[in-house]
């Protein structure tokens, strides 16, 4: 499938599932919809980096906090729309993950793991301390009860964050068959042999720390306007940064398929579990799935399918 | 000698810490020169490579290519500006096919060298090409960690060749070969030379080394104690003592 296919074949399966929504009129819908979809978004954006280019981030909550908290800096300057607000957001990742990648990226392995890591203390020590946006009192957001043209404003969120799913997947399928996806995956395989082939290492370490920052902060900016009080210990929540990574791993690190399955699959039994069992079930399922699937399926679902398909042509 | 000098090497040195690797090393190479380089195990041969291709920098000295300094660049602008090497032990993308492998060179050293952007259908041909160049042409889909020692040997010089050099650096492409397959990579060698391209060939099989080269240097602790004709090198008893002793 071309490019430009794919590009419609998305934004056909996204109207599809805005249509199919507005036949459910639970409001509860709608809420535990759009974690999914956030989750989506945030295994995606690992993924460019973890996946594609091998550098494993232990920081998605400070990126995806970051996007967060600019929303809420804004909300207390001017008033803009939503959109506008995730680009800014995003922007502002962007921009940390360029300058975090400048300074870490000479780091590989599990030391760029640990310094992604320490990113998401400082941010939040920094957020906690900064009285302008609430400190570690939070702040509160005083959403809109009504959009024109959508009514209800948890609705018109699920909107905007399905299309920044749908434009996440879209991007990383398009790095995934591009030429900077063939130079993402010989870094990962080998930095040191991609750079004596031709491929500028650090140009290309830095275009994916950007841009998976920058997704990220896109995923982050309406959180404030989606729970209506923010505080660090929820947008800094270790539940971002562990989910972010298991998605990706539980569905396969490979394809774009992987995030968006491990995502759906995951995000979903959370948000039944927090409805049925609690939601301090959560990490402890995401726990037993990680070490379940790394011992059955170590390349994930993808994986397991490639496998199974595979010894069915042989 | 007529022909321009592609390469030249003046007074490179390289520590690390307080051991010297290389010491005030000079040579130059012609263009289309064959020249060997051996020397005993860790008397800074892969050193000498690592500094000419970027992947380490050199101290103090100079290395120029076709008249240009290049110190100081990076290694994947040494490759666009047309030196590859082969890694001593294969170091294949281990997730990428083995037609993928070739594509990283072709993608990001020959086409940013000559600024066409090529379609997937010729970059794909060309890959076809140079894999049955090397033989490779059935394992074309296959992971290289399914070839064998000596496939993976090929697949490492088929990578080089393909990002189309002019000065081609060889670090022992024939390691634990057979006779008959280093006759094979020899005779492949010698027709890339015939091409045109200029070849260092790191080697500890000194038949190898002595038939194909047309100028061999002998690197002994970090220093270039000989630089002459094979039939020279193996005369000079300097050579003779550092690899045989007193």
């Amino acid at each position: 499938m071309g490019n430009g296919t794919f590009v419609l074949a998305a934004a056909v399966a996204g109207a599809a599932v805005f249509g199919l929504s507005l036949l459910i009129h639970n409001e509860y819908f709608f809420f535990a919809g759009y974690v999914v979809l956030q989750y989506i978004v945030l295994a995606t954006a690992w993924n460019i980096l973890g996946g594609y280019t091998g550098y494993v981030n232990f920081g998605t909550a400070a990126f995806f906090a970051m996007g967060a908290y600019s929303s809420v800096v804004l909300y207390k300057l001017v008033s803009l729309p939503l959109p506008v607000l995730m680009v800014v957001g995003g922007a502002i990742s962007g921009i940390v993950g360029f300058g975090t990648g400048y300074l870490t990226l000479r780091l590989r392995g599990v030391y760029f793991a640990i310094a992604t890591l320490a990113l998401a203390v400082v941010v939040q020590t920094l957020i906690v301390n900064w009285d302008f946006v609430g400190g570690a009192r939070g702040a509160y957001i005083m959403r809109p009860a009504q959009v024109p043209l959508f009514g209800n404003y948890i609705q018109y969120l699920f909107l905007v964050m399905l299309v920044l799913a749908v434009v996440a997947l879209v991007t990383a399928r398009t790095i995934e068959r591009s030429r900077l996806g063939y130079g993402f995956s010989a870094i990962r395989d080998d930095e040191l042999a991609a750079e004596a082939f031709g491929v500028p290492t650090l140009r290309l370490k830095l275009l994916a720390t950007t841009l998976s920052g920058a997704l990220m902060g896109m995923a982050g900016a309406p959180l404030p306007y989606y729970v209506t009080y923010l505080d660090p210990a929820s947008g800094f929540n270790l539940a971002y940064a562990v989910n972010s990574i298991a998605m990706p791993l539980i569905g396969g690190t490979t394809t774009w398929v992987g995030p968006l399955i491990g995502a759906v699959l995951l995000g979903t039994i959370q948000q039944v579990a927090t409805v049925t069992i609690s939601s301090a079930a959560n990490l402890l399922i995401v726990g037993l799935l990680l070490v379940g699937f790394v011992i059955v399926a170590p390349n994930g679902i993808v994986g397991l399918f490639e496998q199974h398909w595979r010894a069915r042509r042989a | 000698m007529s022909a321009p000098t592609l390469l030249a090497v003046e007074d490179l040195s390289k520590r690390f810490g307080g051991f010297v690797a290389l010491e005030a090393v000079n040579f130059s190479v012609a263009e289309g020169e064959r020249v060997g380089l051996i020397g005993p195990n860790g008397s800074g041969k892969s050193t000498l490579v690592n500094c000419l291709c970027g992947t380490l920098q050199n101290e103090t000295g100079t290395v120029r290519f076709a008249g240009q300094a290049i110190d100081g660049l990076p290694a994947h602008r040494r490759v666009r500006l047309g030196i590859a090497r082969s890694f001593q032990l294969p170091r294949p993308f281990a997730t990428l096919s083995v037609g993928d492998n070739l594509r990283i060179p072709l993608l990001y050293a020959v086409d940013a060298r000559t600024g066409v952007r090529h379609s997937k259908a010729e970059i794909d041909a060309r890959c076809g090409e140079l894999l049955s160049l090397m033989g490779l042409a059935d394992k074309a889909a296959r992971p290289p960690l399914e070839l064998s020692q000596v496939e993976m040997r090929k697949l490492e010089l088929a990578r080089a060749i393909a990002a189309e050099p002019k000065l081609l650096i060889a670090d022992e492409a024939m390691a634990g070969l057979s006779p008959s397959e280093v006759d094979d990579i020899l005779a492949l060698l010698v027709r890339l030379n015939e091409r045109g391209i200029t070849i260092i060939l790191i080697e500890h099989i000194m038949r190898a080394v002595m038939s194909f080269s047309e100028r061999v240097l002998v690197l002994v602790a970090g220093r270039k104690i000989a630089d002459a004709r094979p039939e020279d090198v193996v005369r000079d008893p300097e050579v003779t003592r550092a690899y045989l002793g007193e």
